[in-house]
């Protein structure tokens, strides 16, 4: 009897397909997988260990540097769970400025997603259509924050400013023309025999893994199971809003594009809603005193509040003693912060619960019996960022 | 306040294991005692009326120079009754934690990056090796004894030949 020998080949951590530095380490019987093995940690900055010697508001800047495909929503949960440290509130307007742009960044980042998954899989024109529509969304956030990539703009208490007059009709034309253009993508791929070919039936992880192994987010829903943190405990006004949980059956990669598909109309519903729906007043909780540098018009007028200004961004402000998790349904699944405060300027620990490190953990499991051809669909279709599961 | 079912239900399971509940910010965090965390958290899973099947995180914290050192941070949800939990367990510098990573397969690659930032050792962990940082790297850097830039941060980096590995 002949002996039955593996080839180990090495996939990354240079490769196209693999969304930044990945390394897979696939044992090979012929073109069947056998084992799988991720090596991760190429991007790390050590933002946990960082962040211990920044000041609450200092760390902020960090957190637009761990999903660096949706910053805001990353400025968005830290902010949460800083704020429920604190116990503050935070203004209708701007939670619901909040919410928009979050919407406005998960689409930006689901177009990403769909661009360079096609783009992986052999479907060039895709990218050139989201990309359009992407580039928009950023323009559109750049009115308002002022940078494409790095904003920080939502701040603790509330936001850094209010919105600019051209802003919203903006996000109106965008809202109006935005499911015709989904129409077109799925013009493209979702009939689309080749695509069906290449994502049907590949990488399925069933609901009762996806649980076990912590997959959260599209992954998580395309397997069917009901769990949105944006409906499970709804942060930022999200229950003001109407918008469905959209849901696979197969938990393959050609559900999970079908997912985000959904996905993208249920976040241009809200958005409109917002629209709609937007109140006037304050963008930050300037009664937080304690903790919410004043508005920085009277910054420039008021000596009072320049000293607190002053003190509040040197110093830092002084959160109560305990513990807070706090997290958002970003666009790869559940973004969570967890803050432990000894009454200190500082956090004596902040951990990031990084949805991408857990949905690649089920990875091996998804591929493994598989052909090494779909390892590049599985790995475009949970939609991984290297910059958050590094750290 | 509501009281944590959860928290009533393992008093009266395991009456010496529950050494404080904490509830603050409307999340309730129950601490328990290290020797009882796997036999708590399977029951927390299997329990019909709990059903906490998911672990979201795994995390630990170092409080040195307080002894014992460390606290485990074990994030709990229930699909079911829609809850979060923490579970906490303190264990000491050296001590070796239980490995959870049968009862969640999320753990698996959790315990690997714990072990990774603090040196906590988990027993019967199937494939406990760094995860973030490379094999060759000493110190476990989120240690409150671990300085920010590092040990050898004055060091220019050395130059490793493929034969002189």
């Amino acid at each position: 009897m002949a002996e039955r020998r593996f080839m180990t080949i090495n996939m990354g951590p240079q490769h196209p397909a693999t969304h930044g530095v990945l390394r897979l380490l696939l044992e090979l019987d012929g073109e069947v997988i056998v084992k799988a093995t991720p090596h991760i940690g190429y991007l790390h900055r050590g933002v946990e260990k960082l962040s211990e010697s920044l000041t609450y508001s200092q760390a902020l800047t960090l957190t637009d540097r761990l999903d660096y495909t949706s910053a805001l929503s990353n400025n968005l949960a830290y902010c949460l769970a800083v704020e429920k440290l604190l116990d503050i509130e935070v203004p209708k307007r701007a939670q619901y400025l909040r919410v928009m742009f979050a919407e406005l960044q998960r689409i930006a980042a689901h177009l990403l997603w769909l661009a360079t998954h096609a783009l992986d899989i052999g479907a060039m024109t895709v990218l050139f259509y989201a990309f359009r529509e992407r580039e928009t969304v950023l323009e559109i956030l750049e009115l308002v924050t002022g940078a494409r990539l790095t904003p920080s703009f939502i701040r603790i208490g509330g936001l850094a400013q209010d919105i600019p007059e051209t802003f919203l009709p903006r996000v109106r034309e965008f809202v109006q023309e935005f499911p015709r253009r989904i129409d077109e993508y799925e013009t493209l791929l979702t009939d689309n025999i080749i695509w069906k070919k290449r994502t049907e039936n590949i990488a399925p992880l069933s609901a009762a893994d996806c649980i076990s192994y912590g997959v959260t987010g599209p992954v998580l829903r395309a397997s069917g199971v009901y769990y949105d943190v944006r409906k499970a405990y709804p942060y930022s006004s999200y229950e003001d809003f109407d918008f469905e949980v959209p849901l696979g059956t197969r938990g393959d990669v050609y559900d999970r594009y079908l997912v985000r598909l959904k996905e993208m109309r249920q976040s241009n519903r809200i958005i409109s809603q917002v629209l709609e729906k937007l109140p006037e007043g304050p963008i930050a909780n300037f009664a937080a005193t304690q903790f919410v540098p004043p508005p920085k018009g009277d910054v420039t007028r008021d000596i009072a509040a320049l000293i607190r200004h002053f003190k509040l961004i040197s110093e830092g402000f002084r959160p109560p003693v305990g513990e807070v998790y706090a997290s958002i349904e970003s666009s790869k699944g559940e973004l969570g912060f967890y803050i432990v405060s000894d009454g200190s300027p500082k956090p004596l620990r902040l951990r990031i619960r990084p949805p991408s490190f857990l949905n690649l953990g089920a990875l091996p499991r998804m591929i493994e019996g598989q052909m090494v051809a779909d390892v590049i669909a599985a790995i475009g279709s949970i939609d991984i960022v290297l910059g958050e599961i590094d750290r | 306040m509501d009281r944590c079912l959860a928290g009533d239900l393992l008093k009266g399971k395991f009456p010496e294991a529950v050494e404080k509940i904490e509830y603050f910010r409307g999340d309730t965090a129950i601490t328990i005692r290290r020797e009882f965390l796997r036999e708590v958290l399977c029951f927390l899973k299997d329990k019909e009326s709990l059903n906490y099947e998911m672990l979201v995180d795994l995390t630990g914290v170092d409080f040195f120079p307080a002894d014992p050192r460390f606290m485990l941070v074990y994030l709990l949800h229930s699909m079911k009754l829609n809850k979060r939990l923490l579970i906490k367990v303190w264990i000491g510098e050296g001590d070796t934690a239980e490995s959870v990573s049968d009862i969640f397969r999320a753990a698996e690659w959790l315990e690997r990056e714990v072990f990774d930032m603090f040196g906590i050792k988990f027993k019967h962990h199937p494939d406990l090796r760094r995860i973030l940082l490379s094999d060759e790297f000493s110190g476990y850097p989120l240690r409150k004894d671990f300085p920010l830039e590092g040990h050898d941060f004055a060091k220019p980096f050395s130059v490793l030949l493929e034969e002189e590995r």
